[in-house]
């Protein structure tokens, strides 16, 4: 993989852990939707061959030395595409949730809002049957937790199906949540008052494997996420207050 | 009571000897083995000294000492531990900025030693 070879580059980044089974079909479907951008699937760790599948389908791979769970992955591949330089970086699971097809629509709301996150919703206008009631409470349970912290509600705030711009990227390489990051990095980019949309779009059932969040971890999940939301709103409340006599001078 | 306080004492001396002969033999780094060597010493202090023990009590409004006592050894090891997960903490996050590093540096070296052997196939 190249640095990018100018402005408005776009890296595709597909996180994938043990996903042998679906990877190289993800790839194939990224690169039909997209097929000037580079891919570069981050390999946490994963003892399936899922490096070697990725790598014969025709994609760059970021192979981490031990598993870090999917924020470090995602934050490894967040860094490795700002030190090269792309201004754009859109997230696909590479479990094949995601239909590649929505990329361009991301790209565009991203390139012509200018906004710094864009989130494929799939309770938009698309169809979000595919998850079950645990986790259907905990999506309504953080958009009525989320909604007064950002200032607008947000329909999917669990997706990861992202795309972020080189601000963000920048703030990203810094400060990443590490465990069930998607909801604590909107909360991160509020805090920088950054601005984020949703574009709707479908998702699948999983091509492979089983998601590594059952009905018994939901309940640690939303502890552990409110948890985290909590702390960064701490952190955005402290330096209001720091911020406050320079306001009032 | 006298019972309590020999058990203490005994403790923390056998805690004490524990942390020296473990930074002694390198499983302890000297500046961790420091929380761990003060309680060892303020549990020794407060098993020996009755008059410090009767005085803290009181300050406590607690009649009886020995609750005084095993309430500052709760206190003293909270303390440790929290100090001990705010040091793995840290750890944790240089370790994974560090695995991430490997990863990103490992990658461009891959990618030069491509480019190289391309370059060098072109030539001949």
């Amino acid at each position: 993989m190249k640095p990018a070879g100018g402005p408005n580059q776009l890296l595709i980044l597909i996180p994938a852990f043990n996903e042998v089974g679906a990877i190289a079909g993800v790839i194939h479907e990224v690169r039909a939707a997209m097929p000037e951008a580079p891919i570069l699937v981050v390999d946490d760790a994963s003892t399936d061959g899922t490096e070697r599948s990725a790598r014969s389908a025709g994609a760059d791979v970021l192979r981490l030395p031990y598993h870090l769970g999917l924020g470090g992955g995602v934050q490894a591949g967040y860094k490795l595409a700002y030190e090269l330089g792309y201004d754009y970086v859109i997230r696909v699971d590479g479990d094949g949730q995601h239909d590649p097809k929505y990329i361009p629509a991301l790209l565009q709301t991203l390139r012509a809002t200018g906004c710094h996150m864009v989130i494929g919703s799939r309770f938009q206008d698309g169809n979000g049957n595919y998850t079950n009631s645990v986790r259907a409470m905990g999506i309504w349970f953080f958009r009525l937790v989320l909604r007064p912290i950002l200032g607008k509600p947000v329909r999917d705030p669990t997706s990861g199906f992202v795309g972020v711009n080189r601000e963000a990227l920048q703030v990203f390489t810094g400060s990443f949540p590490l465990e069930y990051p998607e909801i604590e990095a909107l909360v991160v980019l509020q805090r920088k008052r950054f601005q984020f949309q949703e574009v709707p779009c479908r998702m699948r059932p999983r091509k492979t494997g089983r998601s590594t969040i059952t009905a018994v971890k939901s309940l640690y999940y939303i502890f552990h996420v409110l948890l985290g939301v909590f702390i960064n709103v701490l952190k955005f409340e402290r330096r209001r207050r720091k911020d406050a006599p320079r306001e009032e001078r | 009571m006298e019972r309590l306080l020999n058990v203490t004492t005994v403790l923390s001396v056998l805690l004490a000897a524990m942390v020296l002969f473990s930074v002694r033999r390198s499983h302890i780094r000297v500046e961790y083995s420091v929380s761990w060597l003060a309680a060892a010493v303020i549990l020794l202090v407060l098993s020996r000294s009755s008059f410090a023990l009767n005085w803290i009590s009181r300050q406590l409004g607690l009649a009886d000492p020995p609750i005084a006592l095993m309430l500052l050894v709760f206190c003293v090891f909270v303390i440790v531990i929290y100090r001990l997960s705010v040091v793995i903490s840290d750890l944790k996050d240089a370790n994974i900025a560090m695995a991430q590093r490997i990863a990103i540096v490992e990658f461009q070296l891959h990618n030069r030693t491509e480019d190289i052997d391309q370059g060098y196939k072109s030539r001949i």
